[in-house]
């Protein structure tokens, strides 16, 4: 062991830089709160709620593509609006800001044993520039000729020019200011997050005794603050060309006959500078994902986590590599083929600290006592969803393999499975798990199996077929693929099966938001600490936590946030604060 | 993309040297009871300082992918560079030179001689509002010979890299009004207006930097160095 202090007269600590904000009024208390808990909540409802709108837009599209030519306001120009508008709100609008805004702020504090985020002026700013940001991004429905149809990834130089629907319209300059607000506004954020966990840990909390969520969120901040710079460069260059008519990324084109005013800007450089962007983003919604779901099968298996060190460094080294693989999303734009082999072998080699995670996670699971909770269920539903889809970005990552597949559904489906289905199993197991804390009422047990039993299968049989779909060729970006010969009769059938799934599955999601708003009142009182988990968020004095998370005294910690099960305890888990040791050998775990 | 990736193989030298510093080899679960680690504690730097300290790293990364840009976009065919301005060299004198009475005002701070302190905050406001003005008149300058931001993409990116900075430079010196206000009013021997004289130093020393790095791209130096370089590797 190393040199340290034992036993039970150490002095809670209070962390003086924090000085705690008072609200003085019913609007100071609960709308321009300066409090983390409350702010976390109010990114979490404006996510959700705009989150709903991106899955309306996945069933117009659903509708289009099951049942082509239904109804005639699906032309192809608004379908790719449905597209552009889904793909930007769940990536950013919806995962991003629920899981560093939401999650960050309700359980940072309260997992490193603080009274509140260090900057808390700075975090209510920070959630109204989101809001903002949010409204601008709804404003494009109404703007005239609607919102952009540029694809997600706004590639120029048809993000900019006339034939995109809100090209040459405002859909593309208020996506722009949206984004940039974003940024903003993030930033504002993810620095409170990196400071809080660095500066104000409570005393005994060392970054070793973090809990993996909070190692997760933490990560994915500061790869956050690292990775949106270039979407914000992007987007301010794409901004002048469109606006002013500079040539960064415009080359000289002719348009309608025409020859646009622009020559010699590079399309490729966006890309780089996109993608530098885009693909971290692709881990700073799974690391949280990933740290989450370390906490929920450690406390629903009643069962320490396995391999903690290695969890942590696995994630710090997903962090660092996710910035050298960002062309593995342009090995269709062309590239020296030294590159390409560069990007490919980095990508692969992302896969190595992932499947210690997820070995990880296994035996973690592996004789524990498992207890099939909803929470749990979703987790386990991660950690299957995550493998299926990080199977097919090996097949993605290696370019010869890439090639084919890339304008295919084959795609659509890897990236919803890893990045769309996954993350949110367990955003709902996340919501599942910590609802008791923040209302003080369990969520309902039997919506929530339904949810989840529908949400899961569901999910799967909308984007299994998908990767068949992508095989035999049926590419993405298509409003309809007609009756071409080459697609059997079957794909057509598959089509309007997956659309009438996808209906099924957000129907449910329908039964969940209900099940939020109705157990408010009317769930089974929760108590403090109904799942008996170890960290202090669920040591609160008080449940949902009052103004200052911890009562007269900071916490002081004494072990880490996994003793689960432990020889020689009264109880089957130790909290974090609770002193003193166990006799019991503890070297073979 | 050579600027950023070795912009962020600092940063992630920094990071790796500071979590290597956090006991990452330690075996929580053997570590029951224990509380006093030493190092390994919250920081005692005061958490307005460290939240700067990433606030500048993420402006360094903003200002790197933007030459970095710069970099990819030189490299084809229609850049033309640009002649620039005379005046920059007394623009980044005048930065400087903002930057030195902050500094100086922070020593006042330090050792609690007011009158030093409010004239070095003034005198650094003024000097930054006067290079801020320099920054225009360069603008003009260029606008009255015919370097329009459309006409070329060495042009654009002109406008756009001075842009930015001086914008940072405005959201600066909004800081620093504040400071200087409370440097008359609130009792000034606070450690608090200390804290914030350093602070603004900070930015204001990083802002000369950026400054500095800027004026040696934009004079097509940065771009003579990669090529010397390249010369040299092959």
């Amino acid at each position: 062991m190393v040199d340290v202090t034992h036993g039970a007269a150490i002095p809670p600590a209070e962390v003086a830089e924090v000085d705690l904000y008072h609200p003085h009024s019913w609007w100071t208390k609960y709308v321009f709160s300066q409090d983390a808990k409350v702010i976390a909540i109010q990114y979490a409802c404006t996510a959700l709620g705009i989150g709903l709108v991106a899955l309306v837009l996945s069933w117009l599209m659903r509708i289009q593509l099951g049942f082509p030519d239904t109804f005639s306001f699906i032309t192809p120009e608004a379908y790719y609006q449905f597209i552009t508008m889904h793909g930007m709100i769940m990536v950013i609008y919806l995962l991003t800001a629920l899981f560093l805004g939401g999650f960050g702020n309700y359980l940072i504090p309260l997992m490193v044993g603080a009274r509140d985020m260090v900057f808390p002026y700075v975090n209510m700013l920070s959630y109204w520039v989101y809001l903002l940001a949010v409204l601008v991004l709804v404003s494009g429905f109404f703007a005239p000729g609607g919102p952009t149809g540029a694809g997600w990834t706004l590639y120029p130089p048809q993000a900019i020019t006339g034939g995109t629907p809100g090209g040459a319209d405002w859909g593309i300059i208020v996506m722009l200011v949206s984004l940039i607000l974003f940024i903003i506004g993030f930033t504002m954020g993810g620095l409170n997050y990196v400071v809080t966990v660095l500066q104000a840990r409570t005393r005994g909390m060392t970054l070793m005794r973090m809990p993996l969520t909070v190692w997760g969120i933490f990560t994915a901040t500061v790869m956050a603050l690292l990775a949106f710079p270039a979407l914000f460069v992007a987007c301010v260059m794409m901004l002048i060309d469109r606006t002013l008519g500079s040539s960064f990324f415009m080359p000289a084109i002719v348009e309608m006959g025409e020859q646009v005013p622009t020559n010699g800007g590079s399309p490729i450089l966006f890309q780089h500078l996109f993608w530098f962007f885009g693909h971290p983003e692709v881990y700073i919604v799974a690391l949280p994902a990933f740290g989450i779901v370390s906490d929920l099968i450690s406390v629903h298996a009643r069962k320490n986590i396995f391999g903690y060190r290695m969890m942590v460094w696995a994630l710090v080294a997903i962090g660092a590599l996710s910035f050298v693989v960002w062309a593995h999303h342009m090995y269709v734009s062309g590239m020296q083929p030294y590159f390409g082999f560069f990007f490919a072998t980095t990508t692969l080699i992302i896969a190595v600290p992932t499947a210690i995670k997820v070995y990880n996670w296994v035996l973690t699971l592996w004789r524990g006592d498992i207890h099939l909770t909803i929470p749990m269920l979703f987790a386990l539903a991660f950690i299957v969803t995550f493998v299926n889809g990080g199977l097919t970005g090996l097949f993605l990552g290696n370019v010869v393999v890439d090639v084919p597949l890339s304008d295919t559904m084959f795609v659509v489906a890897h990236f919803h499975m890893v990045m769309g289905i996954a993350p949110i199993m367990v955003i709902f197991g996340a919501i599942y798990h910590w609802y008791p804390k923040i209302t003080g009422r369990m969520l309902d047990e039997t919506l929530g199996r339904f949810h989840f039993w529908v949400s899961f299968l569901g999910a799967y049989l909308i984007f299994f077929p998908m990767h068949y779909l992508g095989l035999i060729g049926v590419p993405r970006r298509y409003a309809e693929i007609g009756d071409m010969h080459i697609f059997p009769a079957s794909a057509h059938t598959l089509n309007a099966f997956i659309s009438i799934m996808a209906f099924i599955v957000g129907f449910a999601q329908l039964v969940f938001l209900f099940n939020l708003i109705w157990s408010i009142r009317h769930g089974r009182e929760a108590g403090g600490n109904p799942w008996r988990a170890a960290s202090l968020e669920w040591q609160t004095p008080e449940t949902p936590p009052g103004h200052g998370n911890f009562g007269k005294e900071l916490p002081v910690v004494y072990r880490w946030a996994y003793d689960y099960n432990v020889p020689g305890a009264k109880e089957d888990f130790i909290p974090q604060n609770e002193p003193g040791s166990y006799g019991a050998s503890r070297e073979h775990r | 993309m050579s600027v950023i990736v070795v912009f962020l193989a600092v940063i992630a030298g920094i990071s790796g040297w500071w979590l290597s510093q956090q006991r990452l080899m330690s075996k929580p679960w053997l570590e029951q009871g224990a509380v006093v680690f030493p190092g390994t504690e919250s920081g005692s730097m005061p958490a307005a300082k460290l939240g700067l300290g990433i606030f500048l790293a993420v402006v360094g990364a903003l200002f790197a992918l933007a030459a970095s840009a710069y970099f990819m976009r030189m490299g084809i065919s229609d850049w033309r560079p640009m002649p620039v301005p005379k005046i920059l060299w007394l623009n980044t004198g005048v930065l400087a030179l903002s930057s030195v009475a902050l500094q100086c005002a922070l020593v006042a701070a330090r050792r609690q001689q007011s009158d030093t302190l409010r004239l070095g905050l003034v005198t650094s406001g003024i000097t930054a509002i006067c290079f801020l003005l320099g920054q225009l008149m360069a603008w003009r300058e260029l606008v009255d010979n015919g370097y329009l931001l459309t006409g070329n993409p060495a042009n654009s990116f002109f406008y756009l890299l001075t842009a930015m900075h001086a914008l940072h430079i405005v959201g600066g010196l909004v800081a620093l009004a504040v400071t200087t206000f409370t440097a008359w009013t609130v009792e000034w021997r606070t450690g608090r207006l200390r804290l914030k004289v350093e602070l603004c130093a900070m930015y204001w020393h990083f802002l000369l930097f950026i400054w500095i790095a800027l004026f040696v791209l934009l004079n097509g130096w940065a771009a003579r160095f990669v090529d010397i370089c390249r010369q040299l590797l092959t």
